[in-house]
């Protein structure tokens, strides 16, 4: 299981959901990726996209004008 | 066997019904949605603050979460640019080059289907809907040039098309489709009522900043004062902010209209060199050209036209260049009769 931060800083949505996608692709069930992103949109579209793909959000946090979005990757991508 | 289509979603109510359509018949529906830089999708919601009230939602990912499917999006921005600069149908009424892009949109998703062992393709198109991509002669354009040829099936006008494979392989049910054709929203807004959908987008130049007038004019002014088709992700999406003033050929102002443009250009301050108003509350401004010292005090004396100082006699700005360096101009704001129209892009 592994852990790691993608960088989505003054990314525009979708981009975003797009990097973490793409990420996903490459990860194995179970691992993590936590998403940092300016686009308050990506507080909406990431976690939309987890849903509908079958990955679990952990967290959805504001901090300083960035947003984290924690992921867990699921079985079913 | 379950069969397998992509559909490519773009978030309207047209893919939508088509995905629907085709899950009634038991087909497993995965959705592809395209970005190309130009879409209008969320950005003007995370740029404008004024907007941000508004529900925020990508179109896309909701429809498909509304339907059950799961959803692709794949970054098509270089490829891409091949269409806009060269495209073989020609422009619509802007610079929207709709049957070259429905034409590479639909190769790309045959790519994907081929690699994903998907078996055939759905869109939402209706003849007669669109001007351009989707006429009675263009439909078969973007099947030939795809290359997708009978693999592609537009559920919600099948039946005015001849038959394609999936329906002659009794894949899909050819009675359980549709006819609609025309401009009128009405069979869809029907079918939507069918199957209990009630909430829907319908944007009305589609999805894409390239069928707006302003916007085109904005990209076409951009080729011409860098003397070539060519553009960056920077560019297109600043031409999505702020006002754009171009007073000289070789230069041009993004003025921002609010707040949450100027947090949005502030992060172009280390590519663009900038003038903010510091004796009155105003816009920042990027500058985005060649500009000489003569130029630049006109672009201090517009940009104090937009500060809460344009009436003062004088107005003091911070140039500040790319790499950080700043100094003041002391300028009086340009009075509103000076402004030319044409300088309005």
């Amino acid at each position: 299981m592994s852990r790691e931060i993608l960088d989505c800083r003054r990314l525009l949505c979708p981009m975003p959901v797009i990097r973490v996608q793409d990420r996903i692709e490459q990860l194995q069930p179970g691992d993590e990726l936590e998403a940092i992103c300016t686009d308050p949109g990506a507080m909406n579209d990431i976690p939309a996209w987890c849903r509908i793909n079958g990955h679990q959000v952990l967290a959805c946090e504001e901090a300083g004008g960035e947003y984290r979005i924690a992921i867990r990757v699921g079985g079913g991508s | 066997m379950q069969r397998k289509a992509v559909a490519l979603v773009s978030g309207g109510l047209d893919s939508m019904l088509a995905v629907r359509v085709i899950q009634e018949q038991g087909i497993h529906v995965e959705g592809i949605n395209f970005f190309t830089g130009f879409c209008v999708e969320g950005h003007t919601h995370a740029i404008r603050k004024r907007d941000r009230k508004k529900p925020k939602r990508n179109n896309a990912l909701w429809v498909a979460e509304q339907l059950g499917i799961k959803l692709h999006i794949i970054d098509i921005v270089e490829e891409y640019k091949e269409v806009v600069f060269n495209p073989k149908y020609g422009y619509g009424a802007h610079l929207n080059p709709c049957l070259d892009c429905k034409i590479f949109m639909v190769k790309k998703a045959k790519e994907w289907m081929e690699a994903h062992g998907f078996d055939f393709i759905i869109t939402g198109e209706v003849i007669g809907q669109r001007p351009k991509s989707q006429r009675k002669d263009t439909l078969p354009v973007v099947q030939r040039d795809s290359g997708i040829g009978d693999l592609l099936l537009r559920p919600l006008c099948a039946k005015n098309l001849p038959p394609t494979l999936p329906e002659r392989e009794g894949w899909v049910d050819r009675d359980k489709l549709y006819d609609f054709s025309g401009r009128s929203r009405k069979p869809q807004i029907a079918l939507a009522r069918r199957f209990g959908i009630e909430d829907f987008a319908q944007p009305a130049g589609g999805c894409c900043f390239l069928t707006d007038e302003q916007y085109s004019r904005k990209l076409a002014d951009l080729w011409q004062a860098r003397g070539s088709r060519q553009y960056e992700m920077d560019d297109i999406m600043l031409l999505k902010v702020g006002r754009h003033i171009r007073p000289k050929p070789h230069f041009k102002l993004i003025v921002a209209r609010e707040e949450g443009e100027g947090n949005f250009l502030q992060g172009y301050r280390r590519l663009y060199p900038s003038l903010k108003t510091v004796s009155h509350g105003g816009p920042l401004a990027l500058i985005d050209g060649e500009p000489t010292e003569e130029d630049l005090a006109l672009a201090a004396r517009i940009v104090a036209r937009y500060s809460q100082g344009k009436n003062a006699p004088e107005v003091e700005l911070e140039y500040r260049d790319t790499e950080g360096n700043a100094r003041t101009l002391k300028v009086a704001p340009l009075p509103p009769h000076e402004l030319n129209p044409e300088w309005m892009l």
